[in-house]
């Protein structure tokens, strides 16, 4: 029997904790100590033989500052979010209304636009690889006939951010989309009556009617859409490697790229510390900016 | 009238858009190698570069590794994140609210952000280069505590307290009420987790080094850029078969699929 200190709120809590330890234990080593860990390894310099590591909290950051490469990457993560968020959001939306109005063709629809979500980024990599195929790949086909020659889309530094943007969004577009249905279908019947009796037209009701209501789904999903402006790099590691001259390369693509192809761990460190500070910055905008309108109850 | 049609060609058009890759790939895959790049109707259909690709690289392998992985996260995840999350929506404890701001944060930082410390980590317990150092740094999950603690939420109280006063005890109340009212919500849980584990590629790129332990993700990326050259026709056969069982899941089970993921993160 439950000993007389222990009863009522003590049990509760002591049942509380014991419930939440063993997710908490998992939480902490991979993720909230290693976050303590990361910001301690890019306080030190590496150890080489001779020189052990030392405390010398601005030396890798210095080298950050000096590091061309690391200007480029973080200029191309910021081009990879500015193109990809407002891309797959308006994709996103316009499927959204589409599928939820009397279309032909509905079911048909939904599942070409969902489709992508449910396949690796590896598997729509090699598909739009042939795609992007200088001379023969379906890009260049369908442009020959406006006069536009042989292009190596992945393969020129001009073109190659460019293509790995068109694949994400690609990919992404359709799951945002399903966070719009719901909330579209959500709605209620009356809203439309109300507006068509009142003889609106249907840009109207769209402008002034759904985009407000829809404004705490919009926010939700644009947290989702810059978290993925900074994870999506798979497409990246196998099709481009970051190139040419780094043209691909972004933040976390980076990390990996000095992490486990330089095996520099402290420098790596310093980049990781970057990329958490950003996403510091997007959790303090959800949390204290939009506060409560995207629920955590 | 007239903006209806043109909604409807928009629409359509950016579905032949979304179609256009998929219908490729399998196209391609049914050909003969010669034909991907004349797109005649007539070619002759053939299943040989299933088989040929299947014998090329152990996928069959990776399947299983990637079976394995899947079940072990999901499984893990379900036993952690269940208590935790019914501590976190029907006890009082100090310190919980707390707490649960610094679970949420794990919403932000994705495991792959800590990829380096987190090998070494791996690195320390041995782990590299295993399926249980693959999945290891999924096994607690925000994600799983937060959704599952909303659906816990929405169990009546007055229910509960109907247990309570039956003499449940915390087990059985979890066991016997919460978890079969939350059905619904494990299921939508357990699909968007299958996918993600299904596709997830980079850790699983970097903590594995051997045929023996790389997932199907890892392994067609191995396929495509080294094994290959450019038969596409191969190449995208690899790419139907690493991607089958999940599609054909997905086609099976379409409405469950897309409501789950609606469930998962309109709450």
């Amino acid at each position: 029997m439950t000993p007389a200190w222990l009863a009522g709120e003590r049990r509760e809590a002591l049942q509380g904790w014991l419930l939440v330890l063993p997710a908490l234990l998992f939480l902490t080593a991979f993720t909230y100590w290693p976050t303590l860990e990361t910001a301690w390894a890019s306080l030190h310099t590496a150890a080489v033989p001779g020189h052990p590591s030392r405390f010398a909290p601005l030396f890798e950051f210095k080298s950050l500052a000096r590091d061309p490469v690391f200007w480029q990457v973080l200029r191309n993560n910021f081009y990879y979010a500015l193109a990809l968020i407002p891309a797959t959001m308006a994709l996103a939306l316009a499927m959204a209304l589409a599928v939820n109005g009397r279309i032909p063709g509905r079911a048909v629809l939904r599942l070409a636009y969902f489709t992508p979500t449910v396949l690796p980024m590896i598997a729509v990599a090699n598909i739009w690889l042939f795609f992007f195929t200088p001379g023969y790949g379906l890009v260049d086909k369908l442009l020959a006939p406006f006069g536009f020659g042989s292009w190596n889309w992945l393969g020129e530094s001009s073109t190659a951010l460019f293509a790995v943007i068109v694949i994400a969004v690609w990919k992404q577009a359709g799951f945002y989309m399903i966070f719009y249905l719901a909330a579209l279908q959500s709605l209620p019947v009356e809203l439309a009556e109300a507006a068509e009796l009142e003889g609106s037209s249907r840009v109207n009701y769209l402008r002034r009617v759904v985009w407000p209501l829809l404004m705490p789904t919009t926010l939700f999903v644009f947290v989702n859409a810059v978290i993925d402006a900074f994870r999506l790099v798979d497409q990246i590691v196998v099709l481009t490697h970051g190139g040419p001259d780094n043209a691909t390369a972004i933040l976390l693509y980076y990390v990996y790229q000095v992490g486990f192809q330089y095996f520099d761990a402290h420098y790596a460190s310093a980049l990781t510390m970057v990329l958490l500070a950003l996403l510091g910055l997007l959790a303090w905008f959800q949390f204290a900016v939009l506060g409560r309108r995207v629920h955590y109850r | 009238m007239r903006h209806l049609r043109l909604e409807t060609v928009g629409a359509w058009l950016l579905g032949v858009m979304w179609i256009l890759p998929l219908a490729w790939a399998v196209w391609s895959a049914i050909h003969p190698p010669s034909s991907t790049q004349s797109f005649g109707l007539f070619s002759p259909v053939t299943l040989r570069n299933f088989a040929t690709a299947w014998s090329m690289a152990p996928f069959g392998r990776s399947m299983v590794n990637t079976v394995v992985l899947v079940s072990m996260v999901l499984a893990a995840q379900f036993v952690l994140c269940t208590p935790a999350a019914f501590a976190f929506a029907r006890l009082k404890f100090p310190g919980r609210d707390i707490l649960f701001g610094v679970v949420l944060i794990q919403l932000m930082v994705a495991p792959e952000v800590l990829m380096v410390e987190n090998y070494r980590t791996i690195g320390k317990l041995d782990l590299v280069n295993s399926l249980f150092g693959i999945a290891l740094p999924y096994l607690g999950s925000a994600f799983g505590i937060f959704l599952l603690r909303q659906a816990f939420r929405t169990v009546p109280e007055e229910l509960d307290a109907a247990a309570r006063i039956e003499g449940l005890s915390l087990r059985q109340r979890i066991w016997k009420l919460y978890l079969p009212l939350a059905r619904p919500t494990y299921v939508a849980y357990g699909l968007v987790l299958v996918s993600f584990h299904w596709n997830n590629f980079l850790w699983p790129l970097v903590i594995t080094n051997s045929v023996g332990v790389r997932p199907i993700t890892v392994q067609l990326a191995m396929f495509s850029t080294t094994d290959q050259g450019t038969n596409w026709s191969i190449i995208t056969a690899a790419t139907l078969l690493s991607t089958a069982p999940l599609v054909i899941a997905f086609l099976l089970f379409q409405r469950q699929f897309v409501q789950s993921f609606m469930r998962a993160r309109a709450q």
